[in-house]
């Protein structure tokens, strides 16, 4: 068929002479090529001692965040979960006590908060859905473990540590 | 402690020769055959015959049961798949078995008692004295029997090569 | 029998035998570690100092790994086949020529464990009857990969004994005897054999990649084709054997390249560092020696690994039986020719 765009290379496929059939140097040509690959430098990262940097848009654990007074953001309102695609959230709500305003922004606020780790697929929609700017996904890789039970996080694991006192 | 050695080893091989006959699994069979033909490296190493013995493994152990077991394999024959043979074929094998007793006992009849242990040049078995012995004395036979084998391979190439129609 | 003689070889069978094991462990580091340098990698350096302890560690979770044995697999040979192939490995080492005889203690001290008089001839056959592990394991498993496996192991074994045995002809023309000490002895200095049997050496070479299995000719393992090969079934320990006789094998097989064809235990000048250190250390630099070319041997065998690809079934039996067993047939008239009317 005639190339419409007279791009195509047409390759000429000569039958191998004597040396090519032998193999044996195309052989040590490629031995070669491996031995020089012995003394190259290692693209090895030692992963628990150094991690790689991690690129700006990178989604990893999730973390509920505290206003600068050092206190809960999120409130409890659901959304998160209902963008979760995966279904992976889960939360109950509560009301926020006298006395409690310095633990929680608004009036009402998640008395359990639970992501489970194994469900999540770390597409963001729950950081793009919330109004109150209370999770993100920056937190390192999800480790691994042995139960699925451990993999579901409560808000031990996910509310990001309180402000030191000053 | 060589003929005790002899009598146990050749106990050994008898045995496991019966073995070869009576197990149902031709699989099983083929390994006896191998333990047998090593109860025969051995008696070839105490007699002295150490490049007979290692020929024998090489060639026998190593090769030819290798190709038994080979074809036993990809045939995969079972104790089931057998069918049983008919009275003629059973007849005809009780003939033939006996006539090689026959004959095995009147060439056995026609020799003398030998010394089995004592050699009469003890170093016949090696391989400078085996090699003179049969490209000179015998060299005419040996040259036959390669001949022979060599016919062989070529009606094995024939039998095995596909006839090409030219339609 | 004296009792010292005993005692002697009692020693040097043990050492050689634990030094092969030891040996076979470290190459399952090596052979992992070099994978790694030619892969711009580090390889396993966890266990221990760069991984010293890795082939440990290995062996422990073989060990402790749970032993399954198929339902309607044939149990006996099931446990037969890794026990032969191991054992066909190990005795290998028994005709090998280690070093030249040692002074101790007022004895002298032969470092080869026997000198039979048909030194080669022995080696080969148990190389041929390595095979039977393999078969009788892949048989007994009662799976239609590791019978195609065993299967492949029969062949490829045959095929290339014919042409590793032309190539020794050709090798005992030159040197005129079977036994191993002799041929060594002849090799003094620089006198290798590999330098008056090129093609004979690389005929044998390639013929060892073979009959070891391994790679560019592992097809009896061949995992894309055949999921494990004919060690399918197999696990625990029993795994463990039959890995662990790939990499005895490499090593025997090494050894018996550098006896026949690098000169063994000789180096250039040799008679002068024997003449300085005397007759107790002298042979131990020959010793030295002999490890360090059965080492590049080593490592050259996983440099092959590799790089070369595996071939494919036809190409391997066109290799061995259109290529390799006419340039072995070759290569013994031309020794012939040569020594009947070049040398005289």
């Amino acid at each position: 068929m005639e190339s419409l765009s007279n791009r195509k290379k047409v390759l000429e496929q000569k039958p191998m002479n004597f040396w090519e059939r032998l193999y044996l140097p195309a052989i040590a040509q490629g031995m070669g090529i491996t031995f020089r690959h012995m003394f190259k430098k290692k693209e090895t990262v030692f992963y628990p001692e150094v991690e790689r940097e991690f690129s700006e848009n990178w989604r990893g654990m999730h973390s509920l965040k505290r206003d600068e007074q050092g206190r809960e953001r999120c409130t409890a309102c659901g959304l998160c979960a209902l963008s979760c695609p995966a279904e992976a959230i889960t939360m109950i709500a509560a009301e926020r006590q006298k006395g409690e305003e310095n633990l929680y922004r608004e009036e009402k606020y998640a008395a359990v908060y639970e992501i489970n780790m194994l469900r999540c697929i770390f597409c963001g929609l729950c950081e793009e859905a919330c109004p109150k700017e209370a999770i993100y996904l920056d937190g390192p890789i999800v480790p691994a473990d042995y139960l699925r039970k451990d993999f579901i996080y409560g808000k031990d694991k996910l509310v990001e540590e309180p402000l030191k006192a000053q | 402690m060589s003929i005790s050695l002899f009598y146990i080893i050749a106990f050994l091989s008898i045995i496991f020769s019966l073995l070869v006959i009576f197990s149902k699994n031709p699989i099983h069979s083929v390994l006896y055959l191998i333990v047998t033909f090593f109860t025969f490296t051995i008696h070839y190493i105490l007699l002295n015959a150490q490049f007979l013995a290692i020929v024998n493994f090489i060639v026998y152990m190593g090769a030819i049961m290798v190709l038994f077991l080979f074809v036993l394999m990809l045939l995969n024959l079972n104790e089931d798949s057998e069918k049983s043979k008919s009275i003629l074929i059973k007849v005809a094998g009780i003939i033939a078995g006996m006539c090689l007793v026959i004959t095995l006992v009147a060439s056995l009849k026609t020799l003398d008692a030998s010394e089995p242990v004592i050699l009469k040049t003890a170093n016949l078995g090696l391989v400078k004295n085996l090699g003179k012995v049969l490209f000179k004395e015998f060299l005419f036979p040996f040259e036959v029997s390669s001949l022979l084998l060599f016919s062989a391979m070529v009606g094995a190439v024939l039998l095995a090569k596909k006839e090409i129609k030219s339609a | 029998m004296e009792l010292a003689f005993v005692i002697e070889k009692f020693v040097l069978i043990t050492v050689i035998f634990s030094l092969s094991l030891v040996v076979a462990m470290y190459s399952t580091l090596a052979e992992r570690k070099i994978a790694a340098f030619l892969q711009d990698r580090v390889g396993p350096n966890r266990a221990g100092w760069g991984g010293m302890f890795q082939p440990i560690a290995d062996g422990a979770k073989l060990f402790f790994k749970e032993e399954i044995i198929p339902t309607d697999s044939s149990r006996f040979l099931f446990i037969v086949g890794p026990s032969l192939a191991i054992l066909t490995a190990c005795i290998g080492s028994a005709v090998i020529p280690w070093g030249q005889p040692m002074l101790i203690a007022g004895r002298e001290i032969n470092l080869q464990v026997t000198d039979i008089n048909v030194g080669i001839l022995y080696v080969f056959g148990i190389v041929s009857l390595g095979v039977y592990g393999i078969m009788i394991g892949g048989w007994a498993s009662n799976n239609k990969f590791s019978l195609m496996g065993a299967i492949r192991a029969a062949s490829q074994n045959i095929s290339y004994e014919i042409p590793m045995g032309l190539s020794l002809i050709a090798l005992l023309l030159v040197t005129n005897t079977l036994s191993l000490k002799e041929i060594t002895e002849q090799q003094h200095g620089w006198h290798w054999n590999v330098l008056y049997q090129p093609l004979g050496f690389i005929l044998f070479l390639v013929c060892s990649f073979a009959e070891t299995n391994r790679t560019p000719f592992d097809l009896p393992e061949c995992e894309t084709e055949l999921v494990g090969g004919y060690h399918t079934e197999y696990s625990s320990m029993k795994m463990g054997f039959y890995l662990f006789a790939e990499y005895i094998n490499m090593f025997i097989s090494s050894a018996v390249m550098t006896v026949l064809y690098f000169g063994g235990y000789n180096y250039p000048g040799m008679d002068l560092v024997n003449n300085i250190l005397g007759p107790t250390w002298g042979p131990l630099i020959g010793v030295a020696v002999m490890f360090i070319k059965i080492f590049m041997f080593i490592f050259f065998f996983m440099w092959v690994r590799w790089t070369v690809p595996r071939f494919r079934y036809d190409q391997l039996m066109n290799l061995g039986w259109k290529i390799l067993i006419p340039l072995a047939i070759a290569n013994i008239v031309i020794t012939g020719v040569w020594l009947t009317y070049v040398v005289k």
